[in-house]
């Protein structure tokens, strides 16, 4: 089970907006503390691996339940 | 081993960025992609609109291009009333449409700089090519841009750097002048080959018209706004109503949008508070929705307009279900002539 340090709910909001607020957020946990992120906007799925790989962090895991979304993003730096 | 020159990089995720970003990185450079959000891009709009389902997702660009190069991206929101400002009062004007590019650059140049300097970056790129678009990218807005936005030499066109004169980074010997671009014009050509050169593949095919101010039919309903509701009142909530659905001005102070499809309507309920919104009894058809003070006959011929619009079990004495705020009632639609109808459509 994965533990996150903080929760960030994007329900409602279209991407890239959840990803602004996933950039914000992990400005806020330490580096090794995992954010997680719940979402409803199925572009997150494309995006989110994107500005992990892009920016250095890694996505753990993410959990489809139904057309909502859990993403969990470790903070690597 | 003293520290890498670092510069920020406009992205678009376009080809022209993506190889401006690649062509600094072989030199050394340590780049930050940066990306702005203005509320205005198409992609992220026409997503939002239509129905969930979608065969082919869609792809953030400027973050594929950040994953692909390896490099972070910063993704800056500068949607918001002072950017509404560059759009309502444009010091050098608009484009074809109501595009303000040139003060649109300077905007986005501004808070570019500002994040260059907040992150200790040397100087600042874009992948611009000279000539290559009507408004921006001319010799002469480009100084204009370049001025306004105060840049002081601190901005580098790779892909064009032979074509115009020295700036910083080149005359401090941050890069090598002569590794790069002198490209000039419309065609892709060279950086299709500078691609494959780098093993750049998988490119998005040039966008054109990714922002809505390019789209003559936002102009229009632009131009309605600023006519009929004055310029001065816009907001982001009136842009994304701008963008979607059909629009008609019944009167200089009625106006009507209505759903084209599920997700539109959807979209459309979120901003009933305010604002009537009708929809048809029992048979599916369209969401609609009134800003303005309708009188009942206005209401009625709303009414007739959302039955039009209907799917094929609709007919023309569907009653419709009219609210405002927790009001309901049920109206009978009077019928509206095609040609008025068209005379109404923005
Ligand atoms: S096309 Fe849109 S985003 Fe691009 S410069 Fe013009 S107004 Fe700005």
């Amino acid at each position: 089970m994965i533990q996150p340090a903080m929760t960030l709910d994007t329900f409602g909001l279209l991407c890239p907006v959840p990803i602004m607020k996933t950039a914000s957020a992990i400005r806020e946990i330490a580096v090794g503390e995992v954010l997680e992120v719940l979402a409803d906007d199925p572009q997150i799925l494309e995006d989110m691996p994107a500005w992990c790989a892009s920016n250095g962090h890694a996505l753990l895991d993410t959990i489809e339940e139904g057309e909502e979304y859990r993403l969990f993003v470790k903070k690597v730096k | 081993m003293s520290k890498p020159v670092k510069a920020v990089g406009l992205l678009s995720g376009g080809l022209d960025s993506t190889i401006a970003a690649a062509m600094l990185m072989r030199q050394g450079i340590e780049i930050q992609g940066l990306t702005f959000y203005t509320g205005f891009c198409v992609v992220e709009h026409n997503r939002r609109s239509k129905t969930r389902k979608r065969k082919k997702p869609v792809r953030n660009e400027a973050l594929q291009a950040g994953a692909k190069l390896d490099l972070p991206v910063e993704m800056i929101d500068i949607s918001g009333p002072d950017y509404l400002k560059v759009l309502t009062d444009p010091k050098y004007g608009y484009g074809k449409t109501v595009n303000p590019c040139i003060d649109c650059r300077i905007f986005m140049f501004r808070r570019a700089r500002q994040y260059m300097d907040e992150i200790g970056a040397q100087f600042m790129f874009t992948g611009e090519v000279l000539g290559q678009r009507p408004m921006s990218q001319r010799r002469q807005p480009m100084n204009v841009i370049d001025r306004d936005a105060e840049l002081d030499g601190l901005l580098l066109r790779p892909l064009s750097a032979k074509r115009l004169p020295p700036t910083v980074p080149e005359q401090e010997g941050w890069v090598d002048r002569e590794q790069l671009g002198d490209i000039q014009g419309r065609s892709r050509q060279k950086q299709m080959e500078i691609a494959e050169e780098y093993g750049i593949e998988d490119y998005p095919s040039p966008a054109g018209g990714c922002c809505y101010l390019t789209d003559e039919n936002f102009g229009r309903r632009i131009l309605d706004f600023f006519e009929y509701e004055g310029k001065e009142n816009l907001t982001m909530d009136d842009v994304m109503l701008l963008k979607i659905g059909r629009h008609f001005r019944v009167k200089p102070d009625v106006k009507v949008v209505m759903g084209r499809e599920e997700g539109e309507n959807k979209f459309l309920e979120r901003y009933t508070p305010g604002r009537w919104r009708l929809e048809t009894k029992d048979v599916t058809g369209p969401t609609t929705l009134v800003e303005g003070h309708p009188s009942d006959d206005d209401l009625r011929q709303i009414a007739g307009m959302t039955v039009r619009y209907a799917g094929s079990k609709a007919d023309p004495d569907t009653p419709v279900a009219c609210h405002y705020e927790d009001t309901e009632r049920i109206l009978e639609p009077s019928p509206v002539e095609e040609s008025v109808l068209e005379a109404w459509r923005i």
